[in-house]
């Protein structure tokens, strides 16, 4: 049914469908849990087989499909089958709290969700807008014994749909932390998700003997790399789940027995790696490029992990998820053994260009701190139905040419490298991913015997960062911390709730009479 | 409460709940599936509980089945004794 699908050139699934026809049983992805694997030609008559379904139940071009599953080698047929129905995928992690998945979904009026029976109940559990899931995606079908699709509606027509498929459309949209409490969505189309992927092919010559590490969930950013780059090169996606993701022995068993030779994760996955992975007698001789993103890495163990694995080249990729990667930095061979300081972020990448800032916007001087700005190809379109926080995000320069503001503030070292120095706001990375104490606070306000709530996150070596919540208790009794971390974790994502609770009388409030938030913060790093 | 049990108890309580009241925490009180232990504390948890009780844990036995609660730690730790 080739009508109904996209055959453009330059879209992300036509990457699947020229690999398919170069290397039709090369080993596309692979999934080292459950030791299935699709060659190209299996997954991508598959991924046309979902597409087909996903039609059926009245998708078309220009909308969006949510995708709660977890990470499976048939999931990777889906999001490439999402785009081929000509749709954007809108990937949300299936341990998130149900909740926050479907107000996602909502959101972003998901015209289907590509699901799994228990998710799927979890979904449908609850009100939108005041009335039943069940009005919005009331009809199941059952694709396989682990997939359910979820939508209403017959199957759609097939005009028009270059018009709302071209490479300019909505290839999938990221949800990141919002600062109010609300997930925000990043909407990125094929071109600016492209802009990376080539630029990756020229710069780090990816073959199709690679064999790829994908550690980070869909709804990261970093899964971008993962999945295009080697799909594009005709390498091997090796699938790492929501299981193994969080086991360092399973990762250093993958890492060695599936022969990766391009690895990419955050600092903190490689730093448990090196703790209790136990990496010492396995063998790595096959990893040819690390890559790592996402947070930054302290010099101490990027040194210790560089003495474990000697032979690859190690790179730092930055950008946040609005920008894809942005820039990029090679660590030298040897790193001097006086430095001190976390590695660059390094220099554009991806035929972007960034500038350093002040308040005002006016670009300062060689080596002086500012916000980071950045514009070209691989930059967002916008947040989804959010133009005001678009603006907010946006500094539009006397020529007329849009910026998007990173809130990072950097400066450019002597090597013309840009250093990462700290944020201009809430925002603190954990795990890798993006928290915005707000949203963390927004969670706490929802408990009926919190009075106030503000959030503080100080530097921590053992965890880079340690996020402590001050609260006021109308209760009698003194809170249990056992129920206020079940409480965070039944209304966010576990790497959201805090490491510690601390409950005061009254909160510190300044002479306008606003949070206090760096005693707060004092007050942790004191005890 | 077995030796085991109120070993990890008082491990638990003091590493990633301090000052918690010990009675709010019995050998049902979920620990994973509640976000008391994320995935670091989770492998802090194993790493004690390898070295106090000298087991050795597979990657794959690192689960929620096998260490949600202290009743649970308990069976898992127990069984690798007599394994």
């Amino acid at each position: 049914m080739p009508e109904a699908t996209s055959t453009l050139v330059g879209r992300l699934e036509s990457l699947l469908r020229d690999s398919a026809e170069r290397w039709p049983d090369r080993t596309a992805v692979e999934d080292p849990a459950t030791d299935e694997s699709l060659t190209y030609v299996e997954l991508d008559e598959l991924s046309d087989r979902h597409a087909e379904a996903l039609r059926n139940v009245g998708v078309r071009a220009g909308e969006r499909v949510g995708l709660a599953v977890p990470k499976r080698v048939d999931t990777v047929a889906w999001v490439f089958g999402i785009m081929k129905a000509g749709a954007a995928y809108v990937p949300v992690d299936p341990d998130a709290p149900a909740g926050r998945s479907r107000d996602i979904f909502v959101d972003c009026s998901v015209r289907a969700i590509v699901s799994n029976a228990a998710l799927a109940d979890a979904l449908a559990t609850g009100a939108v807008n005041g009335s039943a899931v069940d009005s919005c995606w009331g009809e199941r079908t059952t694709v396989s014994e682990d997939v359910v699709l979820l939508g209403k509606g017959g199957r759609a027509e097939e005009e028009d749909f270059a018009d709302d498929a071209g490479n300019d459309a909505l290839a999938y949209i990221l949800y990141t932390s919002g600062s109010t409490g609300k997930p925000k969505g990043v909407m990125h189309s094929h071109s600016t998700a492209r802009a990376f992927v080539d630029w990756c092919s020229g710069m780090f010559d990816p073959t199709e003997e690679d064999r790829f590490s994908s550690h980070a969930p869909f709804h990261f950013d970093l899964s971008i790399f993962d999945l295009y780059v080697a799909i594009k090169h005709g390498g091997a996606v090796v699938l790492i789940g929501e299981t193994s993701g969080k086991s360092p022995l399973q990762l250093a068993e993958i890492a060695s027995d599936r022969e990766i030779s391009v690895w990419y994760s955050t600092p903190t996955v490689l730093r448990l790696m090196i703790d209790y992975g136990r990496m010492e007698g396995r063998d790595f001789g096959h990893l040819r490029m690390v890559f790592f993103a996402g947070e930054v890495f302290p010099i101490g163990h990027l040194r210790r992990l560089k003495e474990i694995w000697t032979e690859p080249r190690f790179f730092n990729l930055y950008g946040p998820t609005e920008t894809n990667v942005c820039t990029w930095y090679e660590v030298p061979a040897r790193l001097p053994d006086d430095r001190l300081d976390p590695v660059p972020i390094g220099r554009p990448s991806s035929g972007d260009v960034c500038r350093v800032v002040d308040p005002s916007g006016t670009t300062v001087a060689p080596g002086e701190e500012g916000e980071l700005v950045v514009a070209g190809g691989s930059v967002m379109l916008g947040y989804w139905s959010r133009p005001d926080r678009t603006a907010e995000a946006t500094l539009v320069d006397a020529e007329g040419v849009s910026w998007y503001r990173t809130g990072d503030v950097v400066r450019e070292d002597d090597g013309g490298d840009y250093v990462f120095l700290g944020r201009r706001d809430r925002m603190v990375k954990r795990r890798g991913y993006r928290v915005e104490l707000g949203e963390i606070e927004s969670a706490l306000y929802r408990h009926d015997e919190i009075v106030e709530a503000a959030v503080v996150a100080t530097p921590d070596d053992e965890s880079g960062v340690l996020v402590t919540a001050f609260l006021t208790w109308s209760g009698e009794d003194k809170p249990s911390l056992i129920k206020l971390k079940q409480h965070c974790a039944q209304n966010l994502p576990a790497y959201m709730v805090p490491d510690a609770f601390v409950t005061v009388d009254d909160l510190p409030k300044t002479s306008t009479d606003k949070i206090d938030y760096q005693r707060l913060r004092a007050d942790v790093v004191r005890s | 409460m077995s030796e085991i049990q109120s070993t990890v108890k008082s491990y638990v309580l003091e590493e990633f709940l301090p000052g918690e009241s010990p009675d709010a925490m019995d050998n049902s009180t979920p620990l994973i599936s509640s976000g008391i232990l994320d995935s670091l504390s989770t492998i802090k948890l194993v790493s004690f509980l390898e070295e106090q009780f000298n087991v050795q844990f597979e990657a794959h036995e690192i689960s929620r089945e096998n260490l949600d609660t202290l009743d649970l730690i308990a069976a898992t730790v127990e069984s690798k004794r007599h394994g």
